[in-house]
């Protein structure tokens, strides 16, 4: 799906966390929104996502004004910087979560929802845990759990906030592949946030800087790298 | 200089030496066995004194059946009320950011600070027979003050923060990414509350109600000043209990103060006995 997002800005009280930006996501890209802390990157993944709302501006999916849709009708898969799994259900109620919250039209059958988690299970690598509960994960078997909650539901994009951020440096660099993999499996417009520039410019197909709720460059990892387009983009890529 | 060849004991740094150790525990036990053990004993001690049979004697006076019937009445009113609105508060409290909050959080414990005295006769000044609320409840059949409603509104009063006040640490530890997850899956705002929610909270929505419910039964002061204490009709549990020890009756009335005794016993050991029943889930979820 492409994305198209059109002068947003959002304000939290006085504070600006997004001076009006333009971005345009073509369809099944593999995007990255870099910046440090504050740089408006998560909020911009939220209002993306229908989590929160902004206070100008309009999104487009594939063309059409999606700005005033409700978070469930955004059917965005998203995956939060904590995994925010569901703690009291087991790994495959978890991942059925979203197909059973159908209303009953357009709900699976049970036999349905077996086969499919258990499809997603495999996809993630992981097709023996369903019956676990998401506290006797490891930190990286949480997070391709959360990856399966979110592409349960057949989503239109999907949207990652820092989704390396609270593991270890050796399993960070398997779930990139991971991450990779998945978004090339399912070609679906996928963005993840993050504040690391390796993981950025190693992953993403494009990348989008930000600082100070404002977008500084948007481009290909390596044009980015040749050229950037501001001394700020310049030393945090080199940091 | 210490000697160097000389074996030290070291102790960890968080650990006090055993004689603050043993002093504590002596206080601690002290003040229990004081404070609760014997007051308690001492109440089943005196309301067996004449026999088991004098006991169950005064149990089946009408006087302390409609006691008894008053009380559950009472909690069967104020707790469920009191439970709901105590989610919705927290919910409001922790969910949202709203001007009025830290406002709303002081009204929430004004019962924690307010004699309960004070409570009940602010309920009988609004609706009392005096007073044009009260006067027009009078003479559509509906009286509040000297009647049920009265006593249901002081309980309830004074029942209000325990569930909010369980609720609120727990919900603001948990944070709203799970809830923000499940809308992000396509559920509903009830359904994300009765899935997510709901089932995060219920150990401490539990010991919340449990409080309520003995604090609710146990009521005396508030529920003294509404109910007028007409015997057999008002008089509560706690009420008919003072009411009996005044007239020399000590064997009602401390077979009165067991069985709530009993009461509060039973709801303790239904809490011990459901985390006991679940303690694999509560430790599988680090909730409680």
């Amino acid at each position: 799906m492409q994305i198209e997002i059109d002068e947003i800005s959002k304000e939290f009280g006085t504070t600006a966390a997004l001076t009006p930006v333009t971005l345009s996501i073509p369809s099944g890209a593999l995007v990255a929104l870099l910046g440090p802390s504050g740089s408006g990157k998560t909020t911009l993944l939220r209002i993306l996502g229908g989590l929160e709302f902004p206070t100008a501006g309009r999104v487009l999916f594939d063309g059409a004004d999606a700005t005033a849709l409700t978070v469930q009708e955004r059917r965005a898969g998203f995956v939060f910087q904590s995994y925010a799994l569901f703690a009291h259900m087991t790994v495959f109620e978890n991942i059925a979560y979203g197909l059973r919250a159908r209303p009953r039209t357009t709900r699976p059958p049970a036999a349905e929802i077996v086969r499919r988690v258990t499809k997603l299970l495999e996809l993630i690598q992981l097709p023996d845990i369903g019956a676990r509960y998401p506290s006797q994960l490891s930190g990286g078997q949480r997070q391709r759990v959360a990856l399966a909650r979110a592409l349960a539901i057949e989503p239109r994009m999907l949207l990652l906030d820092e989704p390396f951020g609270a593991l270890d440096a050796r399993v960070r660099k398997d779930l990139r592949q991971g991450l990779r993999d998945i978004h090339d499996t399912t070609g679906l417009t996928t963005i993840f946030v993050t504040h690391d520039q390796d993981e950025a410019m190693e992953l993403a197909d494009l990348v989008v800087v930000m600082s100070m709720g404002r977008i500084e460059q948007v481009g290909r990892p390596q044009d980015i790298r040749a050229r950037p387009a501001s001394a700020f983009v310049r030393d945090f890529i080199s940091a | 200089m210490s000697d160097l060849s000389q074996p030290r004991a070291f102790r960890p740094a968080a650990t006090e030496a055993p004689w603050a150790r043993i002093t504590l525990i002596i206080a601690v036990v002290a003040v229990l066995v004081v404070l609760l053990f014997a007051p308690l004993i001492t109440v089943f001690y005196e309301a067996l004194r004449e026999g088991f049979g004098a006991a169950l004697a005064t149990l089946a006076e009408p006087e302390s059946q409609s006691a008894i019937r008053l009380t559950l009445l009472v909690a069967v009113f104020a707790v469920p009320l009191n439970a709901v609105f105590g989610v919705a508060a927290a919910w409001l409290i922790t969910k949202y950011s709203f001007r009025g909050k830290a406002v709303l959080i002081t009204l929430i414990d004004i019962p924690f600070s307010v004699s309960p005295v004070v409570a009940g006769l602010c309920i009988v000044l609004t609706f009392g027979a005096n007073s044009w609320l009260g006067s027009w409840l009078v003479a559509h059949g509906m009286p509040v003050v000297f009647a049920v409603p009265g006593i249901i509104m002081a309980s309830m009063f004074v029942t209000f923060p325990f569930v909010a006040r369980e609720l609120i640490p727990v919900m603001v530890e948990q944070g709203r990414a799970a809830e923000e997850a499940a809308l992000t899956l396509g559920a509903s705002g009830w359904r994300v509350f009765f899935t997510v929610t709901l089932p995060n909270i219920r150990w401490a929505l539990l010991y919340g109600v449990l409080l309520c419910n003995a604090r609710a039964m146990g009521e005396f002061g508030a529920v003294a000043v509404v109910s007028g204490k007409i015997r057999g009709l008002t008089a509560t549990m706690p009420i008919t209990i003072e009411i009996l020890y005044n007239e020399y009756s000590s064997v009602a009335a401390f077979t009165l103060a067991a069985v709530l005794a009993l009461l509060a016993l039973v709801t303790l050991a239904l809490k011990s006995l459901l985390e006991w029943r679940y303690a694999d889930q509560l430790a599988a979820t680090h909730r409680h």
